[in-house]
Parts: C-alpha cells; sequence; structure tokens
C-alpha cells in the first residue's frame, strides 16, 4: 500500500484548478482589511494620544488616588493615615479612623440612595410604558402602512441617540434642578432602547396566532392584544429589569448635571477633594448596584419561560 | 348562497388563483382537493379576506364581500370561520380564553384591551368546548394540549363565532388517523346540525370522498372538476394531481383513515 498524499488527489486538483483563484483573492481581501483595521486603530490611537507609554506611566498613580479615597488626615495628626484602623473600627462619630466617623453622614447618604432609585424605578416603568406603545407601530410585521413604521422607528432612534446626561442638562433648564429632570432623561432614554429590543421581540412573534384573531374578524388592537403581548410579555419584562439595572447606574451620574439623586452629592463632594466622603459614595453605589442586579438577575429567570 | 365570480389571485408573475368561478348553497359540505401549491389555501383564504383578490367578485347574500373594508370586512371575517392546518391558537393563552377569542368581533375595544370577557361568553365557550369533547381541558395553557385537541379547540372557537361558513384548511394533515377522523366528524356534525356551509381543503382522497358530497378539483389555481364523489374516474384525476397520477395515487398510502376494524377495537 502506498500512501497518497491529500494534495495529489485528482480531486483535489480540480478544485484548485476551478477554485484556486478564488481562495486567494478570498485571502488577500481578508488580509487587506486587518491591515485597514489595523491602520485605523494606529491613526485613532496617535489622534487621542492613546500611547502605551502614557498608559504605563498611568497605572501606578491609580493605586495614588484610591490612596487618597481611603485616608483621612485627622487634626493633629502629622500625615495622613487609612480611613479605618482595627483599633478604632467601632469608634463613636468623633473618634476618627472608625465606621462611624467615614460613614457619619450616612443618613444623607441613604436618603439620596434611595432618592436614586426611585428615579431609576420611575424612570424605568415611564419608559417601560411608552416603548409599549411604541413598539406595535413600529414593528413592520404588524403595520402595512411604511410611513408609520418609519416615523415611530425615528422618533425611538432619536430618543436613544442623545447621551442622557446632555439630555437631563437640557431639561434641567425647563423643569429645574432636582430628580424630574433626571428621571424625564432616563425615562426618554430608556423609551428608545427598549421599544428597539420589543421591537425585535416583537418580529419573532409566531404570526399563526395572528392570522388566527384577524380570521375572527379580531380588530388590530384585539390581533396585539390576544395574539402578540402574550407571546412577547415575558421577554418584555426581561428586558425591563435589565434596563433597571442600568437605569439604577445611569441615576447615579445623571445628577452630575444637577438632576438629582447621589450623583448631585457625588459631584459636590469630588468638587471640594473631600476624598473620604468621595469613598463612602462610591463603596454605597457599588454595594446598591451589585444588590439590585443579583436580586433583579432572581426575578429576570423566573419570567423567562412564565406565562403571561 | 356564496359566489365567487372570475376570483384571481396574482403573487409576482404567479396566478395562484386563477379565475375561479364557484357557487356554493347553504349548508353544502364541499371538499377541495390538489395538489401542493394549486391555490386551495389561497383560495380559502382569499374568501375569509386574509388576503385581498387581485380580481374579481365574492358574492355573498347579494354583497360583494371583495369590496368590503375596516368593520365591515371584519364582520365578513367573523361570519366566516376558519380553521388552519396549524390550529393558529394561542399557545400562551389557556384555552378557555383560545375560545372566546371567537367573539372578539363584537368586543369592544376597552374589554379588548382588559381582556375582560362575560360570564355570558364564558357559558358560551364552556358550552362549545363541551360539544366538542374539551371542557375538562378548559384552564390549560393551549401548547400543553395534543395536535388534535388544539383542532378540536380551534373548532370550538370557530362555532364562538357563530358562522355561516367555516374555512378549513387542511384541518387533519397534522393529525394522526384517529385525531383526524374526530376533527372530521365534529366538521361533519356543524355542518348536519347547525347547517353551517363547510368548505375545507383535504390532501387525502379517501377522506374527501368519506366526508363530502361534492368535490372540487383545483390544479394550477384553476377549478377542473366540480361534482359528486363518484365522478372521480382516473382520468379525472390525472387532470387534478398531474400525469403521474396512476402510479402516486394508492389512496390506501395517503388514507388517513382508520380501517373500520382497527376503530372497533379501540372502541372495545
Amino acid at each position: 500500500m502506498t500512501a497518497v498524499n491529500p494534495t495529489d488527489d485528482p480531486a483535489y486538483r480540480l478544485f484548485q484548478q476551478r477554485f484556486g483563484a478564488l481562495r486567494r483573492s478570498r485571502q488577500t481581501e481578508s488580509l487587506l482589511t486587518l491591515a485597514a483595521v489595523v491602520l485605523l486603530f494606529v491613526i485613532a490611537a496617535v489622534w487621542t494620544d492613546f500611547s502605551p507609554e502614557q498608559i504605563a506611566n498611568g497605572i501606578p498613580r491609580i493605586g495614588e488616588y484610591f490612596g487618597k479615597l481611603f485616608s483621612i488626615e485627622p487634626k493633629g495628626s502629622a500625615g495622613p493615615v487609612g480611613v479605618l484602623a482595627v483599633p478604632h473600627l467601632f469608634g463613636g462619630v468623633k473618634e476618627p479612623q472608625s465606621i462611624a466617623y467615614w460613614f457619619y453622614r450616612i443618613g444623607t447618604y441613604a436618603a439620596l440612595l434611595w432618592q436614586t432609585i426611585e428615579m431609576a424605578i420611575l424612570a424605568t416603568a415611564l419608559g417601560f410604558g411608552a416603548a409599549f406603545a411604541l413598539s406595535f407601530p413600529a414593528t413592520h410585521t404588524f403595520v402595512g402602512n411604511r410611513a408609520v413604521v418609519f416615523v415611530t422607528r425615528r422618533l425611538l432612534e432619536m430618543m436613544r441617540t442623545i447621551p442622557q446626561v446632555v439630555l437631563a442638562f437640557i431639561l434641567v433648564w425647563p423643569f429645574g434642578i432636582g430628580p424630574l429632570a433626571g428621571i424625564l432623561a432616563i425615562a426618554v432614554h430608556t423609551t428608545g432602547t427598549l421599544g428597539k429590543l420589543f421591537c425585535e421581540l416583537n418580529e419573532n412573534a409566531d404570526l399563526r396566532p395572528v392570522d388566527g384573531i384577524r380570521s375572527v374578524g379580531g380588530s388590530w388592537l384585539a390581533q396585539i392584544r390576544f395574539a402578540v403581548v402574550p407571546q412577547v410579555l415575558p421577554g418584555f419584562l426581561s428586558y425591563a429589569l435589565l434596563r433597571f439595572e442600568i437605569n439604577v447606574r445611569s441615576s447615579t451620574i445623571i445628577g452630575f448635571v444637577g438632576a438629582g439623586g447621589i450623583g448631585q452629592e457625588l459631584k459636590r463632594v469630588i468638587g471640594f477633594n473631600i476624598y473620604e466622603e468621595v469613598s463612602a459614595i462610591v463603596i454605597l453605589i457599588l454595594l446598591i448596584v451589585v444588590a439590585i442586579d443579583l436580586i433583579s438577575e432572581q426575578i429576570r429567570h423566573r419570567f423567562i419561560g412564565a406565562a403571561a | 348562497m356564496l359566489q365567487l365570480v372570475d376570483l384571481t389571485r396574482r403573487f409576482g408573475d404567479k396566478r395562484a388563483v386563477d379565475r375561479v368561478s364557484l357557487s356554493i348553497g347553504d349548508g353544502e359540505m364541499v371538499g377541495v382537493i390538489g395538489r401542493s401549491g394549486a391555490g386551495k389555501s389561497t383560495l380559502l383564504r382569499l374568501i375569509n379576506r386574509l388576503i385581498d383578490p387581485s380580481e374579481g367578485k365574492i358574492v355573498f347574500d347579494g354583497t360583494d364581500v371583495a369590496a368590503l373594508r375596516g368593520k365591515d370586512l371584519r364582520a365578513w371575517r367573523a361570519r366566516t370561520a376558519m380553521i388552519f392546518q396549524q390550529f393558529n391558537l394561542v399557545n400562551r393563552l389557556d384555552v378557555l380564553t383560545n375560545v372566546m377569542c371567537g367573539r372578539l368581533y363584537d368586543i369592544p375595544a376597552p374589554r379588548v384591551l382588559l381582556k375582560w370577557f362575560t360570564p355570558t361568553e364564558r357559558a358560551l365557550a364552556i358550552q362549545a368546548l363541551d360539544r366538542l369533547g374539551m371542557a375538562d381541558v378548559a384552564m390549560n395553557r393551549a401548547d400543553a394540549l395534543s395536535g388534535g385537541q388544539q383542532q378540536r379547540v380551534a373548532i370550538a372557537r370557530a362555532l364562538m363565532q357563530r358562522p355561516k361558513i367555516v374555512l378549513a384548511d387542511e384541518p387533519i394533515a397534522s393529525l394522526d388517523p384517529l385525531n383526524a377522523k374526530l376533527v372530521m366528524d365534529a366538521l361533519a356534525d356543524i355542518n348536519r346540525r347547525d347547517g353551517i356551509t363547510v368548505l375545507t381543503n383535504l390532501h387525502t382522497l379517501d377522506t374527501a370522498r368519506a366526508y363530502c358530497r361534492r368535490i372540487i378539483g383545483m390544479s394550477a389555481g384553476r377549478v377542473v372538476y366540480d361534482g359528486a364523489p363518484a365522478g372521480l374516474t382516473d382520468h379525472v384525476l390525472r387532470d387534478i394531481y398531474g400525469q403521474n397520477a396512476h402510479e402516486t395515487l394508492d389512496e390506501r398510502l395517503t388514507s388517513t383513515s382508520l380501517p373500520t376494524a382497527a376503530l372497533a377495537a379501540l372502541a372495545g
């Protein structure tokens, strides 16, 4: 028995003869694309001062910042000391390096954090309602009139392309400093993003039940309510919870432009360089966001596969 | 009396239904046979107005149905109940709600939004389900039922419409022989007892022969046969099913009916 080299096989030779050029041109295409991507990356890096040198120099300073965040300089002390120290951990409000000293404004923070969560809840609820209503006219499988689909889709696009902070900044002018502007800004953005996601769920909905409801003489409303909503609602709710998690994070930041919540306070303490308060707030935000993520993930798992 | 006059539906260049003229009397049970793609489904969907005709008329009791729009069109759909091969129930809703959907034409928008039905509607739905032997699964989700059960729920939904005509598009093509018999018996029963006109597409010749006093044969969008089952000679079948009909048309092979002995055994 002689071992035949596979590349000597007549079938392969015929293939090479017929498709060799095609394969080579595809390879060249791939290489050219890769080269273009690398070139674009380099150009972008130069324009944005994205240099490895600067990154290497900056990394140690991250530690420096955290050092400042977690240190205080009590009166009469020679230099900064850690925010916490074991011997003082459970000391009173007046004793530096105790938990009570570090978080002495916990009451204010808690109220602001609760306001932040309320902002996220309200914004998500408003956004969900609007996205729910707009997602059906934006789905071309349900709407024959192309103009309706086009207009609703562009509206949703506009709502999600304006950055939330910019929108909040604009809304602070008519609605004044405070949570209302933040809620509205997040709600608008939520409408845009959820509307788009809901549309995709709608497009994937089984059309046979829709035909069924249409065939009994059901109106467009009846077709949506009875044939589509039961199919898509679990997915809608799951996306809405995911959005709620994102909105909790957004509502902590949106306060930077004066739109209420913990962000407004965070901006103030950053402005005054009160590092230990910054660290206290950041830690609280982290804890809340993680807790809400965990809870909402549990609920989401229940929605998937649940009846509507 | 339902009259189709030169009814035509084009998809691009293709005439799915090509100048079909038919007259179907009240209370008839008519079977439509033909190969896949002969235009049987399109014909039924045209009559229910799920799709719009390109040309021609659909006249029912003097009204041109092909011209109806808006609420009048929905009223027409409510009067011509449709049974689908894939049942087209709402899987995530319970059986009772699916059946009550048969009344959606009469239900005002606020009640539609709230999914709110009256006790009368619930009672009518239970009656319809009970007639088909399905009342005990009224609270099950539709997708928890077998195909045969789902099709009977679909028939109950059709009954809720109090229709003049039932259009059944391959109602037993996805069912096993026993369920196929139950479904065909149910259709025959609403035809006989309620006097509802039944127009049904069938892909098995023996079912058409067994249940329908009148058979319409379609080929390439046209009606090529219209008459009693007895008139379906080999020659006619070749017109309907094509040149090789004598080779492919062993009725025992396509049959979905059970032999009498097997039915007796199941019953015993």
